[in-house]
């Protein structure tokens, strides 16, 4: 089989007594989304968190395309090719959503250094943070500062950042909260083209979604991955049902 | 466009000032409205480290200073007819401003390079109290520099020279600090809006979301720093040849305060803020300062007074909000 995009490696994190992540191995392959689900507190973010570099693992490895990204800055990683939405969207808030996504279009392009020239006035950089926001369709509501923004609208202009960096992987924590039904429907079937030109490895507490999306679920209870299977497997799977599922049904 | 009217208005005020004052031949006010611009120069490059970047700075007196001491030190040897460094390479002196500044502003440029890489590791008041600690430390080399005159000071018995023109002359050393500020605002506006401006916005806006678009803050804010630094030396080397005097004064945290206040003052991350506060400070000083000696306690008072009431200083007053983007 190929190599997986994105592997972690016996990964595990502790805060003080809290086993927040306990080894956590699972692999992110080429044109697929892995579903993330498990209970408040399971430890998703905190895995999402390792992942993309804002928290320090005690233990274990993170891979990208081959390459061993464990000590890397957040920016190191994003360069190598990790796009991370947050839970709680991380924008700046005075300014509109375009400029944000402007900016992660810069972050891709490189640059940063450059003290000529206008960024706003800069075609390449306008044409991808525009092709961004259209995808998620944000565009009408780009020009107003973030803080203007509903919560939904929050999570899509951080989609669109995620989006114009074009990443070699995406990983997105619950990026549909707060979006209602339509906005729900838009971003599943986004996602479902995307995971063509990235993996995706989705955090997500809205399980309709999830099985409709996912080509194979990763559940973790208490920092420790208990199954990685296909939707099919884990619907079927008793301890999934008692750890997590039963609680909601 | 209120506020690109606001700026332009606020930049014709000072030469008109100095027109106005030098056909009334009022000359103190042609060195008063020099003075005004020098040190909105200083607030000019202060605001691209505090207004643009988010690093609020207690050490940019020593920026100041520095380039304060080039003009000195230059001024000392050419009048003393002795060379900068006599061994192992000669080095003679020069009157020449546009040298000094080079020398300065590089000199500066590395200063700053090294506070920015130890304090930037830090935030908050931490980031405050260490670039005040840092200064401090130039402040007391200063002070120990016997060659230059130690805790006295170096005097400039006669200023330095622009080719071309006559510093000595009021008018025209008015007109070089003015060009030197038109320089300054124009350099700040052209940074802030590059890639490289937008990336130190961020860096103050949402540290998490630069690094997250795969730019590190860290050496991003370090290079905003520098450049801040650098545009505040080349004022502290024309405020030291306006005053025909380079000394410890220039690099103590009262005038790392005085910089920042009048940045506060006009509005901070404006562009033109600092004229506004500048013209403001120098205004307030000579006035008040003429009444009481304690006219620094009525700067406060206006001060908070802003802070409290003019959220955004005296540019939120005249301009509204500012824009961003
Ligand atoms: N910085 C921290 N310090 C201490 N404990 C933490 C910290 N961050 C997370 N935790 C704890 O680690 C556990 C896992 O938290 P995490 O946010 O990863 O859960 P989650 O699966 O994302 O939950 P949710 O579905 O509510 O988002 C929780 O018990 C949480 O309280
Ligand atoms: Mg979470």
């Amino acid at each position: 089989m190929a190599e997986p995009v994105l592997s972690l490696r016996g990964l595990s994190k502790s805060f003080g007594a809290l086993k927040a992540t306990d080894d956590v191995s699972l692999d992110l392959r080429a044109g697929e989304i892995h579903a993330l689900i498990g209970p408040n507190g399971a430890g998703k973010s905190t895995l999402i968190g390792q992942i993309a570099g804002t928290i320090r693992a005690d233990a274990g490895e993170v891979w990208l395309a081959g390459r061993e990204i464990t000590g890397h800055s957040v920016a190191a990683r994003a360069r190598a090719g990790l796009a991370r939405s947050f839970q709680v969207s991380s924008l700046a808030m005075e300014i509109p959503a375009r400029v944000n996504v402007r900016l992660a279009a810069q972050g891709r392009a490189g640059g940063s250094y450059r003290l000529w020239g206008s960024a706003a006035r800069d075609a390449a950089l306008a044409a991808a943070a525009d092709a961004a926001l259209v995808r998620v369709g944000l565009s009408a509501r780009a020009d107003i500062p973030v803080a203007e923004l509903s919560h939904g609208e929050r999570r899509l202009a951080e989609m669109a950042c995620a989006l114009a960096l074009a990443p070699r992987a995406f990983l997105l924590d619950e990026p549909m909260a707060g979006l209602g039904g339509e906005g729900t429907a838009r971003l599943t079937d986004l996602l479902a083209d995307l995971r063509h030109e990235a993996p995706i490895l989705l955090v997500e507490h809205d399980m309709d979604a999830v099985f409709r999306l996912a080509d194979r679920i990763s559940v973790l209870v208490y920092g420790r991955v208990i199954l990685t299977g296909t939707p099919d497997e884990i619907r079927a799977s008793q301890a999934v049902r008692e750890a997590y599922l039963g609680e909601e049904a | 466009m209120r506020e690109a009217l606001v700026n332009f208005a606020l930049i014709a005020l000072l030469p008109l000032v100095a027109l106005g004052a030098q056909a009334a031949g009022e000359t103190y006010v042609v060195t008063l409205a020099a003075k005004a611009a020098i040190l909105a120069l200083a607030g000019v490059g202060l605001n691209l480290a505090l207004g643009v970047g988010g690093m609020v700075s207690l050490g940019h007196a020593a920026f100041f200073g520095i380039g304060g001491y080039a003009a000195g030190i230059a001024a000392h040897h050419v009048f003393a007819g002795t060379p900068v460094i006599g061994w192992p390479v000669t080095l003679e002196a020069t009157d020449q401003m546009p040298l000094i500044w080079l020398a300065g502003v590089l000199a500066a440029g590395l200063a700053a390079a090294a506070i920015g890489a130890v304090s930037l590791r830090t935030q908050g008041v931490h980031f405050i109290m260490i670039t005040l600690a840092f200064a401090q430390m130039v402040y007391y080399l200063g002070v120990s520099w016997k060659t230059y005159g130690g805790e006295d000071g170096l005097p400039i018995y006669l200023r330095n020279q622009f080719p071309g023109l006559d510093t000595g002359d009021g008018m025209q050393f008015f007109a070089l600090a003015y060009a030197c500020l038109l320089a300054g605002v124009a350099l700040v506006w052209q940074v802030a809006r590059s890639r490289f401006g937008q990336a130190l916005a961020m860096a103050r806006m949402n540290e998490a979301r630069l690094a997250a678009s795969g730019i590190s803050p860290y050496p991003v804010r370090l290079v905003g720093f520098v450049l801040s630094g650098m545009v505040v030396a080349l004022a502290g080397a024309l405020f030291a040849d306006l005053n025909g005097f380079a000394g410890p004064s220039m690099l103590s945290w009262h005038r790392s305060g005085e910089i920042m206040v009048l940045v506060i003052l006009g509005g901070v991350g404006r562009l033109c803020g600092p004229l506004a506060g500048a013209m403001l400070f120098v205004a307030l000083e000579t006035l008040l300062g003429g009444l009481t000696d304690r006219w620094q306690l009525f700067l406060g008072l206006v001060l908070l007074g802003v802070v409290l009431f003019a959220r955004g200083g005296l540019m939120g007053m005249l301009a509204g909000r500012a824009r961003h983007g």
